[in-house]
């Protein structure tokens, strides 16, 4: 096999403008009426893209919102046309970017099988052949007779994802699909992303999520603004969105530093020595009524609180104050997380004010060993 | 576009699937629901035919004047269904083509696909109807299907070229309404071509559904319907309206492939 062989997708210099009129004219009566010319802006959502997917390659793309991943995929898989460059496939394309394209709710769930099977590219022979495996996949036995309408949003996913990878091409595209169904189904897809994997199939995986990108990924690469930031490792694409994220929440955090209210509280990023682990934050409030506060902060992670302090022992009636906390962040794994802060009565213990705004930090770094917030140490004995 | 393509299995089923689920949509609440869909033209039928044949005596210029009206509404309801489904196929399907990549042309055909089996039901109350309004059986029948694919070759060359004038101008519907409303009085559906002056008659007949109409009328129900060949005095009549198609066909191919390609950004 030659190096030609070699290569499954193949995108080169592509660009894509979209041209957007400043008015638009959807009606034949407009363009007669309205001959001055018209004037367009021009959005250059790809610029110069260039990277290549070797054959049975686990590839990530990942990026922002708005960063034009959507457009790439859409692309590649040829629902948009390159204003610039080529996209050369080796191999059939699995061209479908989301899941039960086309599912009507008013037919019946074997009756969808068929007509996304058809969108999907698969005969109706091979869909019938494939029907039972679908439906034993989906779990849906007890329901294909029954209308799309009266299926659950989860049981039309699972339906939709069996169909989906059924669809057997050389090339897959896959668009951020985990994040739906409960766990017990995203595990099962997981399983068969991991079989997918081991049959050496090509597959191009547009996600948010860096655990997946890191359990599935050979390569990857990292869009920021129509650009190519990176394309490398897992752990390199990982880290390339992080910093991302971070300066993008850094700004959003500029955009948003309004005057403090009567009685309010602010909590922001001071400095981040990443060198050294350690993250100052300052949380800020106003206290118009004169009565006792004190403040207080919880770190986040997903969602979950995993710690809190307050200042008790250093509570004033002072009008205004600033606080100052060094948090260490060799505690805490890689990972994305929030400050939120409050402002809080010492008499009652009642909470007069919370941050509007919480501060973000990101803790970089990748590490396969470990997960959740706390960072444990490696103490392992073998025995 | 290699004409093979369709016929490639996958878009055969493609093909299949779109017809089928657009069939069972239609019809699926009621087992008499193809009976409800005959309703309204069965009803026009009735009204046109008392009227002309009652009221306005139109229908003594021709034999089998009854089964010449319904052979005419048949035809026309066709015309009207393909057309306009084929003009929302693409609009209607934003939903697929801006997530799928898939040949454009395969919707606008599926629905033209469509039109035709009802055709094909609907063709099937005319024979009945001519057999009981003792309409006589010629071997010239078998000839009708070559006219009618020329009808199928105009409504889908229609359709392509409407469907993607539709992306761009929405306002397309309401031209196309009007222009239905008009070639429903200028194509003798109701009227035979003898009843118009010659020079009328003579511009009647460069449409190419007049040629069409009055081919599968003479055909299938009597030699005596005027056809526009018999109007010209020589085959003339067949050759421009044929040629009108030509150019519509060239005109829709050239314009649905220039703008299918930005489809998925327009709608």
């Amino acid at each position: 096999m030659n190096d030609q062989d070699q290569t499954s997708l193949l995108v080169s210099n592509l660009h894509k403008e979209f041209k957007l009129p400043h008015e638009r004219k959807n009606t034949l009566k407009e363009w007669i009426l309205h001959f001055h010319h018209p004037t367009y802006e021009y959005l250059h959502v790809l610029k110069d893209i260039n990277f290549e997917v070797k054959k049975g390659e686990f590839f990530g793309i990942v990026g922002r919102n708005g960063s034009g991943k959507s457009t790439l995929l859409k692309i590649i898989s040829g629902i948009y046309q390159p204003t610039h460059g080529t996209v050369e496939v080796n191999g059939t394309l699995t061209p479908f970017i989301e899941l039960g394209i086309g599912f009507n709710p008013e037919l019946t769930g074997r009756e969808n099988v068929f007509l996304n099977g058809a969108i999907m590219g698969l005969t109706r022979r091979e869909t019938l052949a494939k029907y039972q495996e679908i439906v034993n996949f989906a779990e849906l036995e007890k329901f294909m007779d029954q209308k799309l309408k009266n299926y659950s949003s989860g049981m039309q996913v699972r339906l939709a994802f069996s169909i989906a990878i059924q669809a057997h091409n050389d090339i897959l595209l896959i668009d951020e699909v985990l994040a739906v169904g409960d766990a017990n189904f995203q595990r099962k897809c997981f399983d068969i992303f991991e079989d997918i994997k081991e049959q050496g199939k090509t597959v191009i995986f547009v996600t948010h999520d860096m655990h997946s990108v890191q359990r599935f990924c050979d390569r990857g690469l990292v869009l920021e603004n129509g650009n190519i930031k990176l394309v490398g490792t897992p752990t390199e694409v990982a880290n390339a969105y992080q910093e991302i994220n971070l300066t993008a929440s850094s700004k959003e955090e500029k955009k948003v530093s309004k005057r403090l209210q009567k009685t309010d509280v602010r909590v922001k990023i001071v400095e981040y020595n990443k060198k050294a682990q350690k993250l100052r934050f300052e949380i800020a409030y106003k206290n118009q009524d004169r009565k006792k506060v004190y403040v207080g902060f919880s770190i986040v992670k997903d969602g979950t609180t995993i710690g809190e302090l307050n200042s008790v022992g250093k509570e004033n009636s002072n009008p205004s104050g600033r606080l100052e906390y060094i948090l260490d962040t060799t505690q805490l794994n890689p990972g994305y997380y929030e400050i939120a802060a409050g402002l809080i009565g010492f008499e009652n213990r009642q909470l007069l004010k919370a941050t509007e705004e919480w501060a973000k930090f990101n803790v970089l770094g990748y590490d396969e060993s470990r997960g959740a917030a706390m960072n444990l140490p490696d103490n392992w004995i073998v025995k | 576009m290699k004409l093979s393509i369709i016929f490639r299995p996958a878009n055969r089923s493609l093909i299949r699937e779109l017809v089928t689920s657009d069939f069972k949509l239609r019809y699926q609440n009621s087992i008499l629901g193809y009976f409800w869909s005959l309703l309204r033209p069965l009803f026009l039928f009735g009204v046109l035919y008392v009227v002309f044949t009652k009221v306005i005596r139109v229908g003594e210029a021709v034999p089998y004047y009854p089964a010449y009206l319904l052979l005419g509404l048949v035809l026309w309801t066709f015309f009207i269904e393909a057309t306009l489904s084929g003009m929302n196929a693409i609009t209607g399907r934003g939903d697929l083509i801006r997530k799928v990549s898939i040949p454009k042309y395969i919707i606008v055909l599926s629905t033209n696909i469509s039109a035709l089996v009802n055709f094909t039901f609907n063709m099937m109350i005319v024979f009945i109807f001519m057999i009981l309004s003792d309409v006589p059986f010629r071997w010239t029948i078998l000839a009708a299907p070559l006219f009618i694919i020329e009808l199928v070759v105009l409504t889908l060359a229609l359709s392509y070229l409407l469907s993607a004038l539709f992306v761009k101008f929405r306002d397309f519907s309401h031209i196309w309404d009007v222009v239905l409303q008009v070639l429903f009085y200028a194509v003798p559906i109701l009227y035979t071509l003898t009843f118009p002056p010659k020079w009328i008659a003579q511009i009647i007949s460069i449409n190419p559904l007049t040629q069409i109409f009055q081919d599968v009328r003479a055909l299938m129900i009597t030699p005596e319907v005027l056809t526009t060949q018999e109007l010209f005095g020589s085959q003339l009549g067949r050759i421009i309206p044929m040629l009108i198609i030509v150019i519509i066909s060239v005109v829709a191919v050239w314009y649905f492939r220039r703008s299918s390609h930005n489809f998925a950004e327009e709608l």
